[in-house]
């Protein structure tokens, strides 16, 4: 048993709703109880879905349990190829229905549907939400990419697929929209983007294109690997986030399709490069950032943050395990530790042992942030009903280097904000605790006035953690606390670790004044 | 529960309703946990279950609850289901777990759910085990929120339940005191304790209370009134304590609340004249709050997707008090007993339906062309997305409704999705 306060993905059921939400034309039989309902929610409010999710719930209670379940499951399968005439049914059980032994998958073939019916065999105690989505594309390319495709007519134009945007998915909407048209710019066809806006026939055809462009290796990389042992189909594998790594992405492709990328690449029309290297930017050198989410956008995080922001990355981890190796390389190269864990409340130690001055996260470190009262941009799902702005904002190719520059640097308090608020901390309004003066609400003079429910509910933690630092730390002499506190709070914490770790070096018993400028001077080497 | 149908009254009993057993499009018990973790403030609920667990509770409030929650999830994995006993042992762990990190907590809910009454998980006796070991500084109750034997609402009953034999028992001649049962917010609370005081009505004490050391005795002295329509089970465990049903509409609008509070003012002998004399106020406030919502109500037709069971009560509250025409009032459970009341108040053309086959009840639905659907948040947006206006349920468990003076902020619930549409030009 793992004891649980948040968790970052769901079981594989949901999962597998993402990819039969995502698609056109399918339909997905779930067997489980009542209640396991709510995960339409997801959908029709989180992403704002027009449409109920494709699923249809055999919802059985304790009184069926000792009758027939497996009636109950064939008369839903059968209701719903009635009523929704899908081209593809899924069938499958959540955690519950799992225990009870049903076997949907054989009392979906006794119904001879007229339609391919795809079994799911997805182990809620085992695996996870990504799993199951990644597990339910193979599935469904698997039992419908079955033929090879007809010698390539003379003169077509090299084409490919864009594999792995879902339902629920981070930015997947734009990232697709702004891929496809990178792709078309270096005259390169899209022969199918799937899941998201396929139909069955749309996988039949997945062999027809020259190679794969696999966006979201969680979802898309076991139905890309089979693609390739299957039909030898190449799979681009450089995540196009940032603008170094669309750079890549781009001679990537072209090398693949035999095309030139530079005409394309001398006018990316990308500002991101600029941006950077402006001279407001200078106050963005050596941020100290955390970065946390699933592994392929927190790789990539990592990368623009430290190459094209110039921050420093203090932190970087992910929450799926399949993908641990890869970070753990990338972490080892930024020179941190990786941190591999599913469990939100040791991200949040680490996030307030490391106290960076940025969180590049999901929506839980969003929060985790919010309470720690430093900066945060989302990078990742988890996500939130905010992660599906109404406007174009890929995170992927040219634009979505742009957008990552916006919604990195706009949670951060301005360069020469910055420096104001160093020299003058007395000021009664100008002060680091009114908040970053462009952004509104100002709720850490708020919180500090009157404890909000959150933070009295956090008190027994946040009494913990400072019990132990103050085991760690020496006793700190009133005037260097005093002049600690005239330090801005956005490097505060750097000021007050490098100090005690300086202090704990020495030997010293007491932090000093001095100290404290002897700590500065060194760590400044 | 199916007993509550053998206490059916016969006029009720001619009323027909619609039964259906097909897809249910709600939420199970353990949502619940979503409002009594912040009701009962030294409390905490572990639900032993699956990740799908942790899961729709993080997920279930639309927005996840991020201050530090009283409650948790202890996700069962492959080798918790290969033998039950290392799966209380592994509960063990976990508890200890828990309580270490939580040293204020003094009441812990072991939470059932489906996988966990599907493999015969004995939750009583391991929070007999866990009581005993954490005795007395932790206790240990235990109830079912699974989706197999709960919908919704009917999780705060079936902690209820578990949480009455904690009550103390009060003396055979013990002064007469009233227990208002069911959760409410505190400003509800408040309220009505000032109108009980007024009344003259007192002892008064709540179910559940803020912190479980307060838990009221309850005996044959006990006289209560259910705050909500979902309560059976808690009435019964009640009624077996010897505490004496006080049977009313339920408190929503002036007309609900007036009949209730009147229940009471009957019970503890509340001379008339008083009792109108301390209502009156309230009642007017109610009714001159109402007016200004009836413009956009009266007329208007409402069609209820089943929820949380006290849709026949808002029913008869929107059809009496905004004049608005019900279509159809579905319900996941029709309590015939509790409801006896409600149900004469409602207009014979209504569809009562109980139970759920969602894609049919659409087919209705859409048939019907309502002005206003009351339903979950899986049903909403895409019925807004066909044109229809719609009122997420959810909000109804969620905010001040009950009493005098949220009777305006009630109808008002209801009036601004259609006041919404009227205003957007897009």
């Amino acid at each position: 048993m793992q004891l649980t306060v948040w968790t970052y993905e769901g079981p594989p059921h949901v999962g597998a709703m993402r990819i039969a939400t995502a698609m056109k034309g399918v339909h997905f039989v779930l067997h489980a109880p009542q209640g396991d309902t709510y995960a339409d929610l997801l959908f029709t409010m989180i992403e704002r879905r027009g449409a109920r999710p494709p699923v249809t719930y055999t919802t059985f209670q304790a009184r069926d349990l000792g009758t027939d379940t497996a009636e109950i499951f064939k008369t839903a399968a059968r209701d719903a190829f009635e009523r929704f005439d899908p081209d593809l049914m899924l069938v499958g059980a959540s955690c519950t229905a799992e225990l009870i032994q049903d076997d949907p998958g054989g009392l979906a073939r006794a119904l001879n549907l007229p339609v391919p019916t795809i079994t799911l065999e997805l182990p809620s105690y085992q695996k996870k939400e990504n799993w199951g989505a990644a597990e339910t594309f193979y599935q469904i390319v698997r039992g419908l990419a079955t033929e090879a495709p007809a010698p390539k007519a003379e003169g077509a134009k090299p084409s490919c697929n864009i594999l792995g945007a879902t339902a629920l998915g981070f930015r997947h909407r734009d990232d697709v929209i702004e891929i496809t048209r990178l792709l078309n710019q270096l005259g390169i066809e899209v022969n199918v983007a799937a899941p998201m806006g396929a139909t069955a026939d749309d996988i039949r055809r997945l062999p027809e294109a020259d190679f794969n462009v696999v966006l979201y290796p969680e979802i898309a990389d076991t139905a890309a690997r089979w693609l390739e042992r299957q039909y030898g189909q190449k799979a681009v594998r450089t995540i196009p986030m940032g603008f170094q790594a669309t750079c890549e992405f781009v001679r990537e492709v072209a090398a693949l399709a035999g095309v030139d990328p530079e005409p394309l690449l001398a006018q990316h029309g990308s500002h991101m490069p600029w941006w950077a290297r402006s001279v407001d930017s200078n106050y963005l050198t050596g941020k100290r950032v955390f970065v946390f989410g699933d592994a392929t956008h927190a790789m990539a995080a990592a990368r623009v943050a430290k190459e094209e922001l110039g921050f420093e990355v203090v932190g970087l981890g992910c929450y799926n395990r399949e993908f641990a190796r890869d970070v753990r390389a990338v972490a080892a190269e930024l020179g941190v530790e990786a941190l591999i864990t599913d469990d939100y409340l040791l991200v949040e130690e680490t996030i307030a042992a490391l106290q960076p001055e940025l969180v590049l996260g999901t929506q839980m470190e969003r929060h985790i942030a919010k309470r720690l009262g430093v900066p945060c941009a989302v990078i990742s799902a988890p996500v939130h009903v905010q992660d599906f702005p109404a406007r174009y904002a890929p995170v992927m190719g040219f634009e979505g280097a742009n957008v990552l520059f916006d919604t990195w640097v706009h949670p951060l308090v301005m360069g020469l904000e910055e420096h104001l608020l160093t020299m003058f901390r007395e000021d009664f309004e100008f002060n680091d605790a009114a908040g970053p003066s462009h952004l509104g609400g100002h709720a850490k003079v708020e919180a500090a006035a009157q404890p909000s429910v959150s933070e009295v509910e956090r008190a027994p933690i946040a009494a913990a953690a400072s019990a132990q630092e103050t085991i760690t730390v020496l006793n700190w002499s009133p005037e260097a606390t005093k002049e600690l506190s005239k330090i801005p709070f956005f490097v505060r914490g750097k000021a007050k670790r490098n100090t005690e770790r300086y202090a704990a070096e020495q030997g010293l018993e007491i932090i000093s004044l001095e100290a404290l400028y002897d700590a500065k001077s060194h760590f400044a080497r | 529960m199916s007993d509550a149908a053998t206490l059916t009254s016969p006029a009720v009993e001619a009323r027909p309703v619609l039964r259906e057993r097909g897809q249910r499009e709600v939420f199970c018990g353990l949502t619940g946990i979503v409002w009594l973790h912040r009701k009962i403030q030294d409390a905490f609920f572990l639900v032993v279950g699956s990740r799908t667990c942790a899961h729709l509770i993080q997920s279930a409030a639309g927005v996840m609850v991020f201050a530090e929650p009283r409650f948790a999830t202890a996700i069962m994995e492959e080798r918790d289901l290969a033998g039950l006993v290392d799966a209380n042992e592994e509960l063990d762990r976990v508890v200890d777990r828990l309580l270490s990190r939580r040293p204020d907590i003094k009441l812990l809910f072991l939470v059932g759910s489906c996988p966990s009454e599907v493999i015969k998980l004995d939750l009583s006796r391991a929070a007999e085990r866990l009581s005993k070991k954490h005795s007395p500084s932790v206790r240990v109750l235990n109830y079912s929120g699974s989706g197999i034997e709960t919908t919704f609402t009917q999780g705060e009953d079936a902690c209820l339940v578990a949480l009455v034999p904690e009550a103390p028992v009060a003396a055979e001649d013990a002064p007469a005191s009233l227990l208002v049962v069911g959760t409410l917010p505190d400003i509800v609370e408040d309220q009505f304790t000032r109108l009980f005081n007024q009344l003259g009505i007192g002892p008064v004490h709540f179910f559940p209370p803020r912190n479980s050391q307060s838990i009221p005795a309850i005996g044959p002295n006990t006289k209560f009134l259910l705050a909500q329509p979902f309560l059976g089970e808690t009435a019964r465990a009640l009624a077996e304590r010897g505490a004496q049903h006080l049977p009313a509409l339920f408190p929503f609008g002036a007309e609900g609340t007036t009949h209730w509070l009147k229940a009471a003012a009957d019970a503890f002998g509340i001379p008339e004249l008083h009792f109108l004399a301390v209502v009156a106020p309230g009642r007017e406030r109610a009714k001159r709050a109402l007016e200004a919502q009836k413009q956009h109500l009266a007329g208007k037709s409402i069609f209820f997707f089943p929820d949380s069971q006290m849709e026949p009560s808002l029913a008869r509250f929107l059809s009496r008090e905004l004049d608005m025409k019900l279509i159809e009032v579905g319900t996941p459970y029709l309590n015939r007993q509790l409801l006896s009341a409600e149900m004469e108040y409602l207009p014979e053309a209504v569809t009562l339906s109980e139970g759920q086959d969602v894609d049919r009840q659409l087919d209705r639905c859409r048939a019907a062309k309502p002005d206003l659907v009351v339903c979950g948040m899986g049903l909403a947006n895409p019925l807004e997305r066909e044109g229809i206006s719609t009122k997420w349920s959810i909000e109804l468990v969620f905010s001040p409704v009950h009493g005098f003076d949220c009777a305006g902020d009630l109808a008002g619930l209801f009036a601004r999705p259609l006041y919404r549409r009227s205003v957007l030009k897009v």
